[in-house]
């Protein structure tokens, strides 16, 4: 391992002007960056979104305390302090298409993929450097179509994130002219989408590409990180799980602007009037595309928390992980067969019972690579003399919250179960309990593991802690409690969170409970913000490249990596986790050094 | 850009996938076209087999013309390998002149398509017509702004970017094969839109 004393300020060559190194940059590190920090802004609005929902959920009708909150957003989105429920629809729709299309995908795959993948694969950067670089920002320009849209008249998007026809081909159509339809929530949410999809369509191809064609001398397929691995499957679903999607939002913008009729069936009635179109669409032709998608969508979401989880547990049990081949085939069979259960989500809308059959199959098949490699995770703690780091409890806590997230997802499955659950708070604790206990815990832990590579000094330890374990207390206090209102038959997007419903009085309670967890899961973000900035600035300064003496090729770069992230391009030698191999002097090998006298 | 990394197998295969980057990369993108156009027509099956009625593609369009458009594309799919053969033979000449073909045989589908597209809607053939306008629209549509996208790749290794050929020949060769690839996936859609849309019979008219 080598040790630099030296500090590594700019790169080879001459400098670069400033727009060139830091705005318009090629360089994938400096990408990742900008990926991981628009990410992480989008993820805090996102939940700043739904932060003002749960007021509402817990205290229905009464005025936001915040007069200022209500005098910024203003009488028609608040009158009288209190939420108007179309507004209560947007944040809802807009929380949704926020959290996974702006923060948590382009937070696994722009941030940690673009950084990271090229230095575990000993490139120098990655394939195709300038695509790279638009890709970000076609991403950017997305996201900022998405937050354009609060302020057309009419507001955001309020069809969920899922955008149902005919629902969201009825709300808010706009007036007659093009522009007038074209500038309302949903279309600008359509638009906004294509912008997105072309961004990881860019991304996926630069990401297989780098890992195919640029993998250093000797790293071999069964010599790559599993984080390459969950990368690179990732990557292959986004690129062709999101086109249909595109397909899907072209013909709705369609039904939109153009006055065409994909998604609407024949005499549809619209508030007691007959809609005026050509008819003969089929809502259903929605469902199937938009699932098509959405469903390898949650392996995007899953796959790299996975990958990072399975980095951080191999280097803080000082041992290799148990089961890494199984591991990478039950990802590949992950992958392939994300494809053929979409209509899982579909149960209630009389598909016949056939399909059903299929679909169940299919759903209860996929969920065991998932847990081969949920296991694989548990057992590689067996016998490890392991390191309670931040980004290790970050990794631990994530086992429970997944596995919590996955289970509860089998009896969503079966048809015969789903009926009773579909669409009811039971869903939202499903799939929460995977993304935000699951990947984002394991995102965080990804932060925690990597920011003394990027930025040459660690978080502090304490304030690591601190927002650990309130998160921790928190997320489940949030998101527990659906479980329960989901059965006693709560739906999701009650607008009064159920206050008008008989079957819901028992588990009212429940609002406050999950409202008051969710503003504390607020309050320990902050703490994450205070340690974020300031360890940038005032961290404890790494002692060496490699702090958490880890085997795989990133490590074995300066700090921060230069341009060009390699002093000399590596060639491994062996597989990426040989902790405490037999017989050496430490307690780990690294994959570019050779073999050891 | 100074300080340009220099990415390997930019230019050259790499040994064991038997692949330079921009290859791997071109099929990649069209096996997410693939799935673009592949959710059109499985739409378009969707919607035709759902729905009671279903106009006959040749009773309002333009078959001539778009026998025409059909034998205009495949054409440029052939000057289009061709104009690759030649910087392969090292015959830049012949090159730009096949180039140029491909080119002109794009601007003739556009403006045949631009005469078709002008005829419905004087017609009053709009896409809120019915189900088979609206699916016709969209997806010669969609595969004209693609033709569109091949002719901007085209014209630029045409035009600015043949000047690589001077300084880096076997990338700029690589080049123009991966913008062939892009070119006769383009040709392949049309190959399929042609008789779906135009030629199979309709139903309950």
């Amino acid at each position: 391992m080598s040790h630099h004393t030296h500090e590594h300020g700019g790169h080879g060559g001459h400098e670069l002007s400033f727009i060139r190194k830091y705005i318009f940059s090629t360089d994938h590190k400096v990408i990742g960056i900008q990926y991981g920090i628009t990410s992480l802004v989008f993820l805090f609005i996102g939940f700043c979104l739904v932060m003002l929902m749960r007021w509402q959920l817990a205290y229905p009708g009464q005025p936001f305390p915040w007069e200022w909150v209500n005098k910024w957003l203003g009488e028609a989105r608040m009158p009288g302090g209190v939420m108007a429920p179309e507004f209560y629809n947007q944040l809802g729709a807009m929380h949704g298409t926020i959290m996974i299309f702006l923060g948590v995908v382009p937070l696994a795959v722009g941030a940690f993929g673009n950084y990271l993948v090229p230095l575990q694969v000993g490139a120098q950067d990655m394939a195709f450097p300038k695509l790279n670089m638009s890709s970000y920002w076609v991403y950017l320009v997305g996201g900022l179509v998405m937050l354009f849209s609060f302020f057309v008249p009419g507001g955001a998007a309020q069809s969920g994130w899922t955008s149902y026809s005919p629902l969201a081909n009825v709300t808010v159509p706009g007036g007659e002219t093009f522009m007038s339809r074209l500038l309302t929530g949903q279309s600008l949410w359509l638009v906004g989408m294509v912008f997105l999809i072309t961004s990881s369509l860019l991304g996926s191809i630069n990401i297989i590409c780098t890992i195919v064609q640029l993998r250093a001398e000797g790293l071999t397929w069964m010599r790559l990180p599993f984080f390459c691995w969950a990368q690179l499957i990732t990557s292959f679903l986004l690129l062709l799980a999101f086109p249909p999607l595109e397909a899907a939002g072209i013909m709705q913008l369609m039904d939109r602007v153009a006055g065409t009729s994909f998604f609407i069936p024949s005499g549809l009635v619209v508030s007691g009037k007959e809609l005026v179109a050509s008819g003969g669409g089929s809502a259903l032709l929605w469902q199937h595309l938009f699932w098509f998608l959405a469903h390898p969508e949650v392996y995007v979401l899953i796959l790299p928390a996975l990958g990072i989880v399975a980095e951080i547990i191999a280097n803080n049990t000082r041992k290799p992980l148990w089961g890494y081949k199984s591991m990478v085939y039950s990802a590949i069979f992950l992958g392939f067969m994300s494809f053929i259960v979409w209509a899982h989500h579909m149960f209630l809308t009389g598909m016949g019972t056939t399909i059903n059959a299929f679909f169940q199959t299919t759903t209860m098949i996929i969920s065991v690579p998932s847990i081969i490699i949920l296991t694989a995770l548990m057992l590689s703690l067996w016998g490890g003399s392991i390191r309670f780091t931040v980004p290790m409890l970050f990794a631990l806590a994530f086992l429970p919250m997944f596995g919590i997230g996955g289970l509860t997802g089998l009896p969503l499955g079966l048809a015969t179960s789903d009926i009773h659950l579909h669409d009811t708070y039971y869903v939202i604790g499903h799939f929460h309990y995977v993304v935000a206990p699951g990947t984002l815990f394991a995102l965080f832990a990804g932060i925690y593991y990597w920011f003394p590579k990027v930025t040459g000094r660690r978080m502090n330890d304490t304030l690591g802690k601190i927002h650990f374990w309130i998160s921790l207390v928190a997320m489940n206090g949030v998101f527990f409690p659906m479980f329960i209102q989901g059965m006693a038959g709560v739906s999701r997007r009650l607008y009064d969170g159920g206050l008008t419903y008989l079957h819901a009085q028992d588990v009212l309670i429940l609002n406050k409970v999950m409202s008051h967890s969710a503003w504390l899961l607020g309050a320990a973000q902050l703490v994450f913000i205070i340690n974020f900035f300031w360890s940038i600035w005032a961290g404890k300064r790494v002692e060496n490249d490699n702090p958490w003496e880890a085997t795989t090729l990133e490590w074995a770069t300066p700090t921060p990596p230069p341009h060009g992230n390699f002093e000399k391009i590596p060639v491994v030698y062996r597989g990426p986790y040989e902790y405490s191999p037999a017989g050496a002097r430490r307690d780990f090998l690294p994959q570019h050094v050779p073999q050891e006298a | 850009m100074s300080a340009e990394i220099a990415i390997p197998y930019n230019d050259t295969e790499r040994p064991d996938t038997g692949l330079y980057n921009a290859k791997l990369g071109v099929w990649l993108f069209l096996a997410s076209e693939v799935m673009l156009f592949g959710a059109l027509f499985s739409s378009y099956i969707l919607l035709r087999v759902a729905s009671d009625r279903w106009e006959h593609g040749a009773d309002i369009l333009n078959v001539p013309l778009a026998t025409l458009n059909t034998v205009v594309l495949i054409a440029s799919s052939v000057t289009m390998v061709l104009s690759w053969a030649a910087l392969k033979a090292h015959n830049f000449a012949r090159y730009r002149r096949c180039m140029g073909l491909t080119f002109l045989a794009g601007v003739i589908f556009l403006i045949v398509k631009y005469i078709e597209y002008s005829g419905k809607l004087g017609h009053g053939l709009v896409p809120a017509t019915s189900t088979f306008m609206a699916i016709y629209f969209t997806m010669t549509g969609l595969h004209a702004l693609h033709v569109i996208g091949g002719m901007i790749v085209n014209g630029y290794l045409l035009g600015p970017g043949a000047k690589m050929w001077q300084t880096e020949p076997r990338r700029f060769t690589n080049r123009v094969e991966v913008a062939g690839l892009y070119w006769h996936f383009v040709d392949l859609v049309w190959i399929f839109l042609f008789p779906t849309l135009y030629l199979l019979p309709g139903k309950g008219m």
